[in-house]
């Protein structure tokens, strides 16, 4: 069965919309934990410690993290690997283009390949500025995931990539939830409007929540 | 009224191609979009060139044989078949760009004719039901529920032209698949080979070299019969359940 | 001798059908036929050309028997053959309605809707028949329409009085097509049938007397090749394009019945062609086709023209008191259901009074306000969306606002290629099915009829008579290139497309297609006469001699080439269409599509004369414009005797 599904076009979208949807509801997670930072250095360094102690004493220190990192990583790359098989097959089912051109599908559709692109660049820089801190611009403290924030969120470029890239993620949702609910055959005509408002509030919730952060450090609301 | 047209030649399957350019005059509005193309290839013959190839048979929106880009868009400016199309949906002096279904699985074989063989074996992968002539039990024996019956029709007047392909960004068969199985596999008659019925077409629709589904659903807007986009939906739900129920 | 002085052969005798109770007759033919040995039916190769209704079926058939099938269409798929077109539905005597309808009541409507001029035991068998195609097609998955109860649902047709007509909305001829076409996918998957698309039957090869392959041409690259077989079938469609102007698919064509014709094959009644009440009005010269709306409009339209001559107001606009609805004034137990020969030719006869509507006065109205008051315009939408909005895309006309215009046109041809009871032409070892055939109508076909007839033949009597015929001959010498009969046909179609090159004259193909279809039009359409006949007879050679003088066909034969394609059908058109007027001259009474304007009734309905014309005429070729020879079939009536038709 798994040949099956990997060997098929159908079962390749399958893969995309079930990682995409574990990636989504990784990142609804995310933004609530993002949110804490408004209460305070205290409360979002003690949240992000206790990251690393869920599930003791039966797991050990950052057992757990490490869990829910190999999911997203296993996520990211099924993705990843079926978007851009996907894609090969799709440039070449289609070699020659039309003469007469016409704008075509909607904003969200087409943003679908490059978003995805500009995410995986943007996790890449984002997992090396505040996770591991090689690229961090101020002096990365291990442990004081608040003050590297705002550090982040301190910088012109900092704040350009994140919210660039929160945009890509807001229109990728929007198209991505609805597309994975159809690949994953849960659409129907009756559901089809409900869906579709769930993906837009999905998308404008995250896009919101995760610019809430920048947007409070560049206004002093958060220091 | 008069128009020019910019069409593609192509003269056979190995040839480059490239866009030609025409003027017709004395266009009735009441033409239909054929009978426009008639006109002008009347006119080439006599003036010794070569007529534009395009496929066409039934000329009243059902054999599925006629297929142009018209404008960019698979049949053209108003939801129906090219031959259905009339020129009283263009004006006095316009330019018309006429090109041939274009995908990797729909090779040109001229002008403006293409290789739709890609559909036929998708069909021959699973899209009947095996009810050999002479074996069938008497009409009444099964009741169809008329939703189904309704919703099988729907999906069952799909006339195989190809616009859904040619409209496809990707160049997917995605459409023209799914309403066949869609068709035959919500009909009682239709069960016993629901799940191999989905899997073998897929799996011949991806042989064919056909791109995968994006839903931008310009599919679903190019298609003369209406054949929605849910439809897709409905067969990635089908594919899925086969792929639960059969070993393979 | 002139072509008008044809000869008189013996009399064609159907030595098939068997004797005996009416209703007996295809089971006894069904056992006394020889069986082939299911172990020794992949050894034989059948021909069929063709994949409508009847080709498809019949395909798909004599593959699931065993047989190796090999299969052509012009189409590039074998989904687009024309029966997709038909629209109204199928009939089949269920009695679902219990409403008194039996076999027997098909069996009657059917030789009387054609006029008496029909084989009784064919017709006979066709309604018992019907039956199993309604069972066979629900198996495949046909989507017919069903009521709320899930049984399926039907509706009446022209000429009956019962509702026996099994619907697929207006697409039924689509959805039985396709179910045809899928169980031949399925047998093309299965590698029992070879399928030649995009390949055209040019010519018939015989040997030693017997239809042993066929000559076609490959259409995309233009080679001409040979295919042998022990039998052939033709399911290659009517010839209702010699008028150019017709309901029939662009490129539906007389060629492959033409071509056989001329080896040798009987053509039988060629001048029986229905004219369609119910078409769209054509627009201008530019025309290229007619479209059809179903005859199943006329269940819940009203047809209608103004009383008074050269009314030209809007039709909304002219009162009640001034409207003739005269089919429901003339046919008062019929009303609008009357069939279709009396429908067209009363259109006409009101147009010819100057009363008809639209452009040119060439059209009557077929007006569904009283329908929308009585129904809703949701009900009505229901039954006839998809006509209404095909008919408002065609004429941008709303014909929820305005009535419909319409007029009659060349939709059928009941003529064709002579069969006996086992749709066996004859040429021994060559078969003709579906409308190809000349067998079942007579010289009308009811509504709904072809449908049903095109499926008997295909999945039900051809695979059980076709056995017969390859059982009694299971040793047929092999044929190949080197044959002297095969080099000599294969050498004459190829000289034919190098003649049709090289002309190089100044007048297209289309040019002489419209010129002679015009022509049939005038004089061998709703109403024929002597002297038109006769003028028609006149300017038919003179044609073809000017064709081959002044065509023009551009590009060569070794590429595709769609102009090589018409012209080289215009060639059979330009010789069928002489037979056409021949037969309907020497057939000096009216019957059914046929009207001869010497013989009717004082208030201008059709005269029958049976006691000089109750034959099917079998004509034999002798030559290009050369006198052909008639063969008569007497036709029998030992259960429906013959009356003047009245559907007053």
């Amino acid at each position: 069965m798994a040949r099956t599904v990997w060997d098929s076009s159908v079962g390749k979208k399958t893969v995309m919309a079930v990682s995409g949807l574990i990636m989504l509801s990784y990142l609804v997670v995310h933004m609530l934990g993002n949110l804490k930072i408004f209460f305070g250095s205290d409360e979002f360094n003690g949240y992000a410690h206790w990251l690393r102690t869920i599930g003791e004493p039966f797991m050990h220190y950052e057992w757990t993290l490490w869990l829910v990192r190999i999911v997203l990583v296993v996520a990211v790359i099924a993705h990843g690997v079926s978007a851009y098989q996907l894609s090969r097959r799709d440039i070449k089912a289609r070699p020659s283009k039309y003469v007469h051109k016409k704008p075509r599908a909607s904003y969200a559709t087409r943003t679908m390949r490059w978003g995805g692109i500009i995410l995986a660049l943007f996790i890449v820089w984002h997992i090396l500025d505040l996770t591991t801190g090689t690229v961090h611009s101020g002096g990365f403290q291990e442990g004081r995931p608040y003050q590297n924030v705002v550090d982040t969120f301190s910088t012109w470029y900092g704040n350009t990539i994140y919210i660039v890239a929160v945009l890509a993620v807001g229109m990728h949702i929007r198209h991505g939830f609805w597309s994975a609910a159809q690949t994953l055959g849960a659409g129907s005509r009756a559901r089809d409007r409900a869906l579709k408002a769930v993906a837009n509030v999905l998308a404008l919730v995250l896009t919101c929540g995760f610019l809430a952060v920048p947007v409070g450090v560049m206004t002093g609301v958060v220091s | 009224m008069k128009l020019t047209l910019r069409v593609w030649r192509q003269k056979n399957a190995d040839a480059e191609g490239a866009m030609s350019t025409y003027e017709v005059d004395n266009i009735s509005s009441d033409m239909s979009f054929l009978e426009m193309l008639d006109t002008l290839n009347e006119e080439l013959i006599l003036r010794g060139e070569d007529p534009v190839a395009f496929d066409h048979d039934c000329r009243e929106g059902i054999c599925g044989a006629c297929s142009l880009v018209i404008n960019g868009d698979a049949h053209g400016p108003e939801r129906t078949t090219t031959c259905q199309l009339h020129m009283r949906s263009f004006k006095d002096g316009d330019t018309i760009d006429i090109e041939p279904w274009r995908a990797a699985a729909f090779p040109v074989i001229k002008d403006l004719v293409v290789d739709r063989s890609a559909f036929d074996r998708i069909i021959q992968a699973g899209g009947y039901i095996t009810a050999p002539t002479g074996s069938a039990p008497e009409a009444h024996a099964t009741p169809v529920p008329k939703p189904d019956a309704d919703l099988a029709f729907e999906h069952a007047e799909c006339i195989g032209c190809g616009a859904c392909v040619a409209a496809c960004p990707n160049g997917a068969a995605m459409l023209f698949t799914s309403a066949k199985v869609n068709h035959l596999n919500v009909l009682p008659q239709g069960a016993p080979e629901r799940e191999t019925r989905v899997l073998d077409m897929v799996a011949q629709m991806d042989e064919e070299g056909f791109g995968g589904c994006t839903l931008t659903g310009e599919c679903a807007t190019a298609c003369p019969k209406g054949i929605p986009l849910v439809s897709i939906t409905g067969m990635n739900k089908e594919w899925l359940r086969a792929t639960r129920k059969v070993k393979r | 001798m002139t072509y008008t002085d044809y000869l008189t052969g013996d009399p064609v005798v159907d030595t098939k059908a068997p004797k005996g109770p009416i209703n007996e007759r295809w089971d006894k033919r069904r056992f006394e036929a020889k069986l082939v040995n299911p172990a020794n039916r992949r050894k034989h190769t059948v021909i069929v050309v063709g994949t409508g209704l009847a080709g498809g079926s019949a395909g798909a058939t004599l593959a699931e028997q065993g047989y190796h099938v090999v299969q052509f269409c012009y189409q590039d798929s074998p989904r687009r053959a024309h029966s997709i077109a038909a629209q109204g539905g199928i009939n089949a005597a269920k009695n679902y309605r219990n409403d008194g309808d039996s076999v027997h009541r098909l069996f009657y409507d059917t030789v009387k809707g054609g006029d008496f001029r029909a084989r009784e035991s064919n017709v006979h068998r066709l309604a018992q028949i019907s039956v199993e195609i309604i069972d066979q097609c629900v198996a495949q998955g046909v989507p017919f329409a069903r009521e709320y109860g899930g049984l399926l649902d039907t509706r009446s047709f022209g000429g009956v009085q019962v509702s026996r007509t099994f619907y697929a909305r207006g697409q039924t001829g689509q959805q039985l097509l396709l179910g045809a076409y899928q169980a031949l996918s399925r047998q093309i998957a299965a590698g029992n049938v070879e399928m030649h698309p995009r390949t055209e039957m040019l010519d018939l090869i015989v040997i030693d007397g017997r239809a042993r392959g066929i000559v076609a041409r490959d259409l995309i690259t233009g080679k001409v090749d040979t295919y042998f077989a022990d039998a052939v079938v033709l399911a290659s469609g009517g010839y209702g394009n010699v008028f150019y102007l017709s309901t029939n698919a662009m490129n539906s064509n007389a060629t492959a019945v033409w071509r056989a014709h001329r080896r040798g094959a009987y053509f039988a009644n060629p001048c029986f062609t229905q004219i369609h009440p119910t078409c769209i009005p054509r627009t201008g010269d530019h025309q290229s086709k007619l479209t059809l709306m179903s005859e199943s409009l006329r269940n819940d339209g009203r047809i209608w023209v103004p009383k008074a001559k050269g009314d030209t107001r809007p039709a909304n606009q002219i009162p009640e008191d001034e409207r003739d609805y005269y089919l429901e004034r003339i046919y008062p137990s019929f009303g609008n259901l009357v069939p279709r020969d009396i429908a067209s030719r009363a259109a006409k006869n009101v147009c010819d009074e100057g009363r008809g509507v639209g452009p040119g006065g060439q059209g009557v109205y077929l007006d569904f306000a009283d329908a929308i008051k009585r129904m809703g315009r949701k009900a009505v939408e229901a039954k006839y969306g998809n006509l209404f909005d095909m008919y408002h895309r065609i004429t941008d006309e709303d014909p929820y606002e305005v009535p419909m215009r319409i007029y009659p046109a060349v939709h059928y041809t009941m003529g064709g290629l002579w069969v006996d009871y086992d749709l066996q032409t004859t040429v021994p070892g060559l078969f003709a099915i579906g409308e190809a055939n000349f067998s079942d109508h007579g010289a009308n076909r009811l509504g709904a009829s072809a449908l049903m007839q095109g499926l008997a033949d295909g999945y039900f009597v051809l695979p059980a008579t076709i056995n017969d015929y390859l059982a009694k001959n299971p040793k047929l010498e092999t044929v190949t290139d080197t044959h002297p009969v095969v080099k000599e046909v294969l050498s004459e179609t190829e000289d034919r497309i190098t003649r049709l090159l090289s002309v190089d004259g100044d007048r297209t193909p289309d040019s002489f297609h419209r010129e002679v279809g015009e022509l049939m039009w005038e004089f061998c359409g709703m109403a024929r006469s002597d002297s038109g006949l006769r003028k028609a007879l006149e300017r038919i050679p003179q044609i073809r001699e000017e064709f081959w003088r002044r065509i023009k066909v551009p590009g060569t034969g070794e590429e595709f080439n769609q102009s090589l394609e018409k012209a080289n059908r215009i060639v059979d058109y330009l010789e069928l269409a002489e037979l056409m007027c021949l037969d309907a001259l020497h057939r000096s009474e009216s019957c059914g599509g046929h009207f001869r304007e010497e013989s009717q009734t004082p208030d201008g309905e059709a005269a029958r004369k049976d006691d000089e014309f109750s034959y099917a005429a079998a004509w034999e070729f002798n030559g290009t414009g050369e006198a052909p020879t008639l063969h008569k079939e007497d036709l029998v009536f030992e259960y429906v005797h013959p009356t003047q038709r009245s559907y007053a």
